[in-house]
């Protein structure tokens, strides 16, 4: 029995007939077909394992993680939590689930302390009973234990907000952009503590619109539009590129950017960072012949490196033909 | 140069809790100036303070050639400003928001109707000039937001994390709009979390624990801090903080 298995699970904001699609899914219906057509999301998550569920706002992260954890229902499709069905029977699933959802949620009028406690009551337990689990994340914010959680700073909310979630020791965490708004060096930490609790046996599912953090997950699936476009280990959807990848610079970056996008060898040329990436359309065209036509007219300190693809180089092409 | 903003020792007290602390800088016309730091280093407070929004404490400020202390209204008509919170009203339509807006910084009533078609037809959105902003996909939306913010050409456009959420093609269409506003004369001052966007920027500056720590070239900065890139910089900055989201 998996943590989370989820079969061809479909949910459309708008009414059916309405034309319109916003929610998760495949909207188009083929039609003289039998009844097994697959519109829906599928995928499944073993034990221990942190899955990320990686796209950017919109795409239907959130849909998802409110199916799972039994706050809304879907359309079509099923979907099970440590072997209970969410709708059938979701009081079952509600005991076993930590869940942070993607604003802060607790009460801001109680404080640290007492927002721990009244979660340790609602799910029939105490504090010191599984104060292990918790402990690493919770004696960062102790010195603050009685202040009102509406006074503490973003990071600090998270960190109860995770303590909150684990209280009850859940089988599986639903983590929704845990990082969104929370600085750099912040988000560093939180990740950290993610892979503490999957050293502890917790099945976590985290969604994420910042790419680089797939990197941190076992799995991911990148999400767009209500639709994946892979399922896979980073690893893996990094070596189904498939495409040279070179990284440009020179003295003028925002001309270079235009040159390049004229270069008819040059399929696609990103911005990224301080580099531009560029895809080649024919693997005869070199990056010496490259550095000759820069140089033809007139970028100087040319550098061209081929690189390996980042999860998001391989977002915008699997996006791309979607 | 012509110089777009002036702070001069800028400082806002709330109580004894100094949220900025004597900030000196200067940004000059055309500039892509990036403003950095953690959560709680005091970025919000000073580009209030810029805006028009928040009186300083002690200290002087002069953006598009105004005192942010006593011609807070004038500083207020002659920048634009785009967040990722709020940015356009969704139960408007496209065409009703650049009205809006149009109006509110000024812009001549005779100027708004060509001014419009001129925008809508350049973003590719003739079509959706009556659709309610609500139903327009995240990415029409910032480019659409960013467009009004600078509808009335203004000296300087602040942006505050415009990029948040927002997949990675859009994000980086966005900053090509950025990169023409610019050439256009138009100054950006823009925050972000992305570190991968501070290298966009002409300068960069980080804010730590109220105080400015770090002010140059994203290139200067990697020379500086012996970093690859902007993130590392930020890191050995940030990871020194007193005042961050891991208090």
């Amino acid at each position: 029995m998996l943590p989370i298995e989820v079969k061809n699970l479909y949910k459309n904001y708008f009414p059916a007939k309405s034309g319109k699609f916003a929610g998760i899914g495949n909207p188009v219906q083929h039609s003289g077909e039998t009844a097994t057509v697959e519109t829906g999301l599928s995928f499944s998550v073993s034990k221990g394992e942190i899955f990320g569920i990686i796209g950017p706002d919109g795409a239907g992260k959130t849909t998802l993680f409110r199916i799972l954890t039994t706050l809304i229902l879907a359309d079509r499709g099923t979907a099970t939590v440590d072997g209970f069905d969410v709708v059938k029977e979701y009081k079952e699933i509600r005991k076993r689930v930590g869940y942070m959802p993607g604003k802060f949620s607790l009460y801001q009028d109680l404080t640290v302390q007492e927002n721990l406690n009244f979660f340790a009551t609602v799910f029939n337990t105490t504090i010191a009973e599984n104060y292990y689990l918790i402990k690493d994340i919770y004696q960062q914010i102790e010195p603050f234990k009685n202040r009102r959680a509406a006074k503490l700073s973003g990071g600090m909310k998270q960190k109860l907000a995770l303590c909150c979630a684990l209280i009850h020791k859940p089988s599986v965490l639903f983590l929704d952009e845990p990082t969104t708004g929370v600085d750099a060096v912040s988000r560093k930490e939180f990740w950290d503590m993610l892979k503490q609790l999957k050293n502890q046996g917790i099945t976590i599912l985290v969604s994420t619109p910042y790419m680089d953090e797939a990197n941190l997950c076992d799995r991911i699936a990148l999400i767009q539009n209500g639709q994946f476009l892979t399922i896979d280990t980073p690893a893996k959807i990094v070596g189904q590129f498939g495409k040279t990848l070179w990284t440009v610079q020179s003295d003028n970056m925002s001309r270079l950017l235009l040159d390049l996008r004229a270069v008819k060898q040059i399929e696609s040329c990103f911005t990224f960072g301080d580099s531009h990436h560029v895809t080649i359309l024919n693997d005869q065209f070199t990056k010496t012949d490259l550095h000759k036509i820069l140089h033809e007219i007139g970028h100087t300190n040319v550098e061209i490196n081929e690189i390996n693809p980042t999860i998001e180089d391989c977002f915008m092409e699997l996006s791309k033909h979607s | 140069m012509e110089k777009v903003i002036v702070a001069d020792k800028l400082t806002k007290k709330f109580g004894d809790f100094i949220a900025v602390d004597h900030i000196s800088f200067e940004v000059e016309r055309g500039e892509i100036f990036g403003f950095l730091g953690a959560n709680g280093a005091g970025k919000t407070t000073a580009m209030r303070m810029l805006c028009g929004l928040s009186i300083p404490t002690s200290g002087k400020g002069l953006v598009a050639g105004y005192d942010i202390h006593t011609q807070s209204e004038k500083v207020k008509r002659n920048i634009g400003y785009m967040s990722q919170k709020f940015a356009l009203y969704d139960d408007l339509t496209v065409a009703e928001n650049i009205r809006l807006y149009a109006g509110i910084y000024g812009v001549k009533e005779k100027e708004i109707a060509p001014k419009t078609k001129e925008l809508l037809l350049r973003l590719g959105f003739d079509n959706e000039r009556d659709t309610l902003v609500k139903s327009l996909p995240m990415g029409w939306k910032q480019k659409l937001a960013f467009s009004v913010a600078i509808f009335h050409e203004p000296k300087i456009v602040f942006l505050d994390e415009p990029t948040g959420g927002v997949d990675p093609v859009t994000r980086r269409q966005f900053w090509e709009m950025i990169y023409e506003a610019s050439d256009r004369g138009i100054t950006i001052f823009v925050t972000t979390h992305y570190m991968d966007e501070a290298e966009y920027c002409n300068r960069v500056c980080v804010m730590v624990d109220g105080r400015i720590d770090a002010l140059d070239s994203p290139r200067n900065l990697k020379i500086q801090y012996n970093a690859q890139n902007m993130d590392e910089v930020f890191q050995q900055l940030a990871r020194n903080a007193k005042r961050t989201d891991a208090i």
